[in-house]
């Protein structure tokens, strides 16, 4: 079996799964964000009571955090309630930041588990060895009275890469790539495991971005093997114990596929599809109006650093706005120790608080009609960022970072301190 | 849970994301017909005007894919479309929809044997669905026996409301 099988089978009680087969596995924690007020009207339409389990439930205030319309304060104010009643042991108000930065930070993901969150990108998980998969309402509810879910057991997919990148290249232009060669629906209804000499010596962050896009390919969930920097980090954030599943040699992968990234070049993902991925240098000039750094994709310490070692001591340009939201309050602190948020400010940025930003088009920097976005986020399908005429290109941290210095769609190679 | 659907289609391409279907801005929106006012809006801003109940949403390969929001099933489901046909759907949309007790049936080639306005008859337990403009017959996917009785109890609410009561 792989890990992935070995971790459904143990959260059904079962010693094999097989692929396709239906199993009620145990959720070992599960996170409601605020776009999902309707799993508290679903988990008492379906006649819950209380929740199966105060400490393995939470929400997180994220897309709409701080609220800025009354409608979503109200959204806030009876998801409050709701914890509140039931007594649940964790809660990140609109303090906290995206939930799949802060559900690892507090130490409510470590490898071996299965994570089920109202949110696409809970794929991202699998950067840490764990089953991370999304989730809508209904779902959500029925989880919030039984603990469990049905799963149908995936196909499994292997993406291996291998070597490593240049300096001004990303793990964000890796997943692009390779999104771009494979398309949209490679891993619709399957989970991709990812591999290879590159991955093994990935930082935590670096894998994240990985997983986290997974989903673009339509995978149920994705996977790593922890390495030692994963369960470094994952051990300095909780006691929890855990077990790392080991894939049996004898396991037959659904495909497998085979990337070399040593002369990977920094890549675009034109306007509407995530597919539709290009190389810096195959895309015609772009004038843009706004950049943005932030999201579960590209909101870390480690994104925020890329724009300051192109953006320090130079100013953006005059016609073009750099937003920029921490993922997390523990990243925006991070950042200002380090003073990042003075350079960056120095240089002509905009903060946001932490949370989701302008990545689904709910606020803090949405689009006008005809304007163009650069951004190192996940999505530009029509509309996603406000206008539905407006135009989003997916790019790495530091390509937003250089693209707001010239106002126009940048290759950040020769932009960093210290390259050339 | 009807077992024969009949309705006209529409057509779609590949890749219907969830933001098209219901677009990012309006999920804070909660009564049915503010919701439903909006379906499909992102890919065709005319089409909750010109559907009717029971009308039929063909598309191609991976449709739903992007957010896992449920407003992207509530509002087809509030717009009153009958059957959902794709190439290929999205996972946690093809869930959310069965939770919801809207039928969508996996077909693959239906994209090249339907035109727009066609009148089709969907067979939901055989997984077959027929082109009574064309009188062509396209075999899809059946559904698994699992998913099936969620769609006949009315969704996933129904059979937990009896699991909660039971305890």
């Amino acid at each position: 079996m792989h890990a992935i099988e070995k971790i459904l089978a143990k959260a059904a009680g079962k010693e094999k799964v097989h692929t396709g087969e239906i199993v009620n596995a145990k959720v070992d924690f599960a996170e409601v964000n605020d776009l999902y007020l309707q799993t508290i009207y679903s988990f008492y339409e379906m006649g819950g009571k209380e929740v199966w389990d105060k400490d393995k439930l939470c929400f997180v205030f994220d897309h709409y955090a701080p609220a800025p319309t009354i409608r979503s304060a109200q959204n806030h104010k009876e998801m409050r309630q709701f914890a509140r009643q039931q007594g649940l042991t964790n809660h990140f108000d609109i303090n906290a930041g995206v939930c799949h930065q802060v559900m690892p930070e507090a130490g409510h993901v470590w490898p071996g588990m299965i994570l089920v969150a109202t949110d696409s990108h809970t794929t991202t998980h699998g950067a840490f060895g764990a089953f991370g998969t999304g989730v809508g309402a209904t779902d959500m509810a029925t989880i919030m009275i039984s603990g469990e879910l049905w799963f149908r057991v995936p196909e499994i997919i292997k993406i291996e890469i291998n070597g490593s990148l240049k300096p001004g290249v990303m793990a964000k232009d890796v997943i692009l790539h390779i999104l771009g060669q494979l398309g949209a629906d490679v891993a619709v209804y399957k989970a991709i495991e990812f591999c290879g000499s590159y991955v093994e010596e990935l930082d935590v962050a670096e894998r994240m971005v990985i997983c986290n896009m997974a989903v673009e390919m339509g995978a149920k969930t994705a996977y790593m093997v922890p390495n030692h920097k994963v369960l470094q980090y994952v051990r300095s954030r909780t006691n929890h114990a855990f077990t790392v599943p080991e894939t049996d040699e004898d396991f037959q992968y659904a495909a497998s596929y085979l990337f070399e990234v040593d002369e990977l070049l920094p890549q675009v993902a034109l306007p509407h599809s995530v597919e539709n991925v290009v190389p810096i240098n195959g895309v015609e000039q772009v004038r843009v109006d706004q950049a943005f750094i932030g999201a579960c994709t590209g909101g870390r310490v480690e994104d925020i650093e890329a724009a300051v070692n192109i953006l320090r001591g130079k100013k953006i340009d005059p016609n073009t706005r750099l937003v920029i939201i921490p993922a997390s309050s523990e990243v925006f602190l991070t950042a200002d120790k380090r003073g990042y948020i003075k350079e960056l400010v120095e240089a002509g940025a905009t903060f946001s608080t932490p949370g989701c930003g302008p990545c689904l088009g709910a606020h803090q920097g949405v689009l006008a009609p005809g304007e163009v976005c650069v951004t190192a986020s996940n999505r530009n399908f029509p509309g996603r960022m406000g206008s539905t005429e407006a135009e989003v290109y997916l790019v790495s941290p530091a390509t937003v970072a250089a693209s707001a210095l010239k106002g126009m769609l940048s290759d950040p190679r020769g932009e960093q301190e210290g390259l050339y | 849970m009807k077992k024969v659907i009949t309705g006209r289609a529409f057509l779609y391409g590949d890749n219907i994301d969830t933001d098209q279907i219901y677009p990012g801005r309006y999920l804070e929106l909660v009564k049915p017909e503010e919701v439903a006012a909006h379906c499909l809006e992102g890919a065709d801003p005319s089409f909750a005007k010109k559907m009717n109940a029971g009308d039929v949403v063909v598309a191609g390969r991976n449709f739903g894919c992007g957010s896992s929001r449920e407003h992207a099933v509530i509002t087809l489901v509030h717009a009153g479309v009958g059957v959902l046909i794709a190439e290929s759907f999205a996972r946690i949309f093809y869930r959310n929809a069965i939770n919801l007790g809207l039928p969508l049936i996996v077909c693959p080639g239906i994209t090249d044997r339907v035109k727009e306005g066609n009148i089709l008859e969907v067979d939901l337990h055989g997984g077959l669905v027929k082109n009574l403009t064309t009188s062509e017959e396209i075999q899809g996917e059946k559904l698994s026996d699992y998913v099936l009785k969620i769609l006949q109890n009315g969704g996933i609410k129904p059979l937990f409301k009896k699991l909660t009561a039971d305890i």
